[in-house]
């Protein structure tokens, strides 16, 4: 159980350091385990994408580090959560919520259920400073109107009193980053921020964040299941199966060459735009129960290198290769065998 | 694929959905103009692919041919006739030959009924097409084309997950033996390793079954892959049409490019070289289109025709004397090509 | 939308989905190597089953306290409405005026009410006229209810409009005040004005759930899908709205069940229900509120009985509510 996740990563300034971390949730049909000894880190400026599918755990690790796990039923059940070298998880539920919104923000797929919809979009931008920094009413307006700006909302001094719905998908996934870039936080975690929006929408906020977090040099932890997505703007991935990462990678080897068989799957089983191909590759079978995950390596039932070895043995997160780690036994002919 | 006569030929085919205002006495003041002015012909056997973003009209598109809205006006021929004029009897019969798989195999589905109630609903509506006693053997037979163990008949839907839904869907929708399925987003609810599963198996069904197939998605990779024929929607009309090598490799309609442009490509050595083009803003509501151009407002080379004169869908001018690639439809004043999709 | 979200795809609304896709993989046509450890299989037998929403809601029930209580107290009930005789032998209108007003004594453990009729055999026999007009109403209400508000939420239209309106004004009718009103004219012994005149108050509540399930299920892709495959009206109504469509109705029957009894008590009690020689509840808390220092047994066992049924009514309704909503589970 002990998966070691930042084996190759020296003792660099880590922003965020997840060691470890377990989480559980309880169900009519048994413990479900969302997140099995999940380790990652972060540094200031630095893109992690989080790639996985449904009931993978990536976005249950990223409320269990932003502490808004629902719990009951979900529970962390261990690990560390080190953010700027303390650990979260020891904190007090007070000192979390100061932390939260204003250290460390998260932005969501669906924005219209995250903004709350009586309240105009100006006093709920103005609402984050004067509650955290007790700025006068007025002054917390103007600001906010700079912030709308700052995310490129036009004609925002006429628009600051409209309310959520009045706004269009794009700008208020928009107003969705300009709420958690208020307290000029150190972490950004976006969960699946583009996943509702139109293709040519997408692309323009996709560029808005990335600029921000370049120009602000935040930490980025953007949770998707897009692989394109990935590729324009991560420095490394990290791939979940199962509520385990099975690979952490720098972008460019990652697409190069995957180093676990699901990386590898998923990349060969994706359609491409530039030609027409022909029948995709899809990876057999479905993903887990999180109820009951297999023994030893969570994805041999799917793996067509899988051997007796992965029935039994879970793999550890071996190091392959400068700045990447994979999670398979036969990792080296993964990485060999790919293109 | 051998292009047949066509079995679809659908001409200026609009929807307009009424904005009524008032409790009792309702009183019209606007429309919403979901579908306006399409055309478009599907041959035996052929994959024409929509694409578009939200709101362009593409899932009314698909209920229009379905029959489940009527047509504002228009025409829908299926085999010469006009299916649009029919009504009773006569439309249920010829809606046998069209069949629809939906988007989110979550709702298409009745949690009350089993998996065989479900598949077998066609056989029951339809009495004609099966007898009371084979249908169970239909059923099962079903199950097993479309890769579920025929023993599932008596189980529930919520029993299965996303992508095993959307192939008791799709049983459901080739039950009767259509020649036609419209499939309106099939695969954009599921999991990427499941979708690439789904894909191949609706590619499978359609060699097996001669199926002709409408596929409207908003995933341009997945509507190139599967797809013979292309059509780019935009605001209710279509703003280019071709094959899939036309629209993608060498587009000639602002928009086709912007859209393909924006498509995040998985592979990051492309991010450098790759030719993107942001367009401002967002797409017009479809209450209120621009006049002209639908496109005109995002784009950047709109002049004052455009917002004069509507672009008719044809091959433009300039490339009508061409015999390559971009010899191919386009509603664009000014159309041009323009190499989008990096090639390897 | 792709990737909805993990956490509830994770605990999985509670349905039997997730842990039902390792079979699904087992036996698909893609298929595993059969080396596959039976690990990898079903987590434990119940999934394998086909299991409906029914059978699901159903197998919550048997397990919900709340429920099994409240279900053997309405089960009593019933038998005892029917067939009073099986645990009371005497006859609730004899009187014996001698004995008004006793307290318990040997083979009377309520007490004699001021006309010396037995207090138990009373309490007994009253469950009928309760349970008998709780019934009855609520079924009234139920079909007229559910009938009007599903048509017009299906069709939608004027009649739709037209059925909001009516709805509202029989809304605005105070019950108390229209029980004295219309009740007081009618002569007839039997429970069925009042049985009336509860389904005629009680309609509107039930419409509105009604109407507002059926917008809802009507929306579904299913309904669409059946609608695409050339199904008509009726198939659609019977076969795939109502049975989606119906539980909401359940629940607000349920709990509408004990408070009809508990109106036709009030109205009892007023002089304007059930009238004797009926045997209710309602008349005998009314006939026995004079004496309550003096006597207070015959108040409080009829009262106890009227309130042990409408909670065991109103129980089992949430009991009901909350197997049939799956929102809360």
């Amino acid at each position: 159980m002990t998966n070691d996740g930042h084996g190759g990563e020296g003792g660099g300034t880590a922003l965020l350091d997840v060691r470890d971390l377990t989480v559980e949730f309880r169900t009519r049909d048994g413990v479900a385990h969302a997140v099995n000894g999940v380790s990652y880190r972060v540094a200031p400026g630095e893109t992690l994408a989080v790639l996985g599918e449904s009931g993978s755990g990536k976005s249950v690790t990223a409320q269990a580090v932003m502490g808004i796990l629902d719990s009951p039923p979900g529970r962390v059940t261990g690990g560390q959560v080190l953010f700027h070298g303390r650990d979260l998880l020891t904190l007090r539920r007070e000192e979390r919520r100061r932390i939260r919104g204003a250290k460390m923000a998260m932005i969501f797929q669906d924005a219209l259920s995250a903004l709350n919809p009586v309240l105009s979009v100006g006093a709920q931008l103005a609402e984050m400073f004067r509650v955290h920094e007790g700025t006068s009413r007025k002054e917390a307006r103007g600001r906010a109107v700079e912030l709308m700006e700052r995310v490129g909302i036009p004609a925002a001094r006429a628009r600051v009193d409209d309310y959520p719905h009045q706004f269009s998908g794009g700008m208020r996934q928009r107003i969705m980053i300009a709420m958690a870039l208020a307290l000029g936080p150190d972490l950004i975690i976006a969960d699946e921020p583009t996943t509702a929006l139109d293709v040519t929408v997408q692309a323009q906020v996709m560029d808005l964040l990335a600029e921000l977090q370049r120009e602000l040099t935040m930490g980025l932890i953007l949770i998707t299941h897009d692989l394109g997505v990935v590729a324009d703007v991560a420095d490394t991935i990290a791939v979940m199966y199962a509520g385990r990462i099975v690979e952490t990678a720098p972008v460019h080897a990652l697409y190069r060459a995957p180093a676990h068989p699901y990386t590898r799957g998923l990349l060969e089983s994706i359609p491409r735009l530039d030609h027409k191909g022909r029948r995709l590759h899809a990876i057999k079978g479905l993903p887990p129960s999180l109820t009951a995950i297999p023994p030893g390596c969570p994805f041999h039932p799917r793996c067509p290198l899988a051997q007796d070895i992965c029935r039994t043995d879970p793999p550890p997160l071996y190091e392959a290769g400068p700045g990447r780690a994979s999670a398979c036994h036969f990792w080296k002919e993964t990485l060999d065998g790919a293109r | 694929m051998a292009p047949g006569e066509p079995l679809l030929e659908v001409r200026d085919l609009v929807k307009h959905f009424p904005l009524t205002q008032g409790v009792l006495f309702r009183k019209q003041i606007g429309a919403v103009k979901a579908v306006d002015g399409v055309s478009f012909d599907l041959r035996k056997g052929e994959t024409l692919g929509v694409v578009g973003e939200s709101g362009c009209g593409k899932s009314t598109l698909a209920r229009l041919l379905v029959g489940l809205e009527r047509p504002t006006s228009g025409r829908i021929h299926y085999r010469g006739e006009d299916i649009t004029a029919l009504s009773g009897r006569a439309l249920t019969s010829v809606r046998r030959n069209i069949q629809m798989v939906f988007q989110d195999p979550y709702t298409s589905l009745n949690p009350r009924m089993t998996v065989g109630d479900i598949i077998g609903e066609p056989y029951e509506i339809h009495p004609e097409v099966a007898p009371r006693t084979d249908r169970r053997r239909r059923v099962q037979e079903l199950l097993e084309v479309v890769g579920l163990n025929p023993e599932f008949i008596n189980r529930y839907p919520h029993q299965f997950s996303g992508g095993q839904r959307q192939r008791i869907g799709i049983a459901r929708g080739l039950a009767l033996r259509p020649e036609i399925i419209v499939a309106d987003e099939p695969v954009s609810a599921l999991d990427v390793s499941v979708q690439a599963q789904v894909v191949n198996l609706l590619e499978q069904l359609q060699d097996e079954f001669d199926l002709s197939y409408v596929f409207i998605a908003h995933d341009l990779s997945v509507v190139r892959h599967i797809s013979d024929r292309i059509a780019v929607m935009y605001l209710g009309r279509i703003a280019e049409t071709g094959t899939d090598e036309q629209i993608y490799d060498h587009p000639t309609h602002p928009y086709t490019q912007a859209l393909l442009s924006a498509v995040p490509v998985p592979d990051p050595e492309a991010r450098a070289h790759r030719d993107r083009i942001l367009l401002s803003g967002d797409v017009p509501s479809p209450a209120d289109p621009p006049s002209g151009c639908p496109f005109r407002t995002r784009c950047w080379k709109a002049r004052p025709l455009c917002a004069e004169v509507v672009p008719p869908l044809d091959v433009p001018p300039e490339f009508r004397e061409s015999t390559g690639p971009a010899h191919h439809a386009s509603a664009c004043h000014f159309a041009e090509e323009r190499h989008v999709v990096p090639s390897e | 939308m792709p990737d909805p979200y993990v956490p509830k795809e994770a605990i999985g609304h509670g349905d039997g989905g997730t842990a039902a896709l390792a079979i699904g993989e087992a036996e698909s046509l893609e298929r595993r190597p059969s080396a596959a450890p039976p690990s990898a299989g079903p987590p434990g037998a119940p999934v394998g089953k086909p299991r409906s929403l029914w059978s699901d809601a159903w197998h919550d029930l048997r397990r919900n306290p709340v429920f099994v209580l409240s279900a053997l107290v309405i089960v009593f009930l019933v038998v005892i409405a029917i067939w009073p005789q099986l645990i009371a032998t005497g006859n609730p209108y004899r009187a014996d005026l001698a004995k008004a007003q006793q307290g318990s004594q040997p083979g009377h453990p309520f007490g004699f009410d001021t006309q010396g009729r037995d207090v138990y055999t009373r309490v007994v026999y009253g469950a009928r006229a309760s349970i008998t007009v709780g019934v009855c109403a609520t079924a009234g209400a139920a079909l007229l209810g559910s009938l009007l508000g599903g048509l017009a939420g299906f069709f939608g239209g004027w009649g739709d409009t037209l059925l909001s309106r009516l709805a509202d004004i029989f809304f605005g009718i105070p019950v108390i005040l229209g029980g004295l009103v219309f009740l007081s004219v009618v002569t007839s012994t039997t429970v069925w004005p009042v049985v009336g005149f509860i389904v005629l108050l009680g309609w509107p509540q039930v419409s509105r759930i009604a109407r507002g399930s059926v917008v809802t299920a009507k929306q579904n892709d299913y309904v669409q899908a059946a609608r695409a495959l050339g199904a008509g009206n009726g198939r659609l109504l019977l076969r795939h709205i109502a049975p989606n469509a119906v539980a909401p109705v359940i629940v607000v029957a349920t709990i509408a069940l004990g408070t009809y009894i508990a109106l036709e008590a009030t109205l009892s009690y007023l002089g304007a229900g059930l009238k004797p020689p009926t045997v209710s509840w309602g008349i005998d808390i009314s006939t026995a509120s004079a004496y309550i220092r003096s006597a207070p047994h015959m108040l409080l066992w009829p009262a106890g009985a009227l309130s042990i049924t409408v909670l065991a009514f109103i129980m089992l309704g949430d009991a009901v509510r909350d197997a049939l909503d799956p929102k809360l589970r």
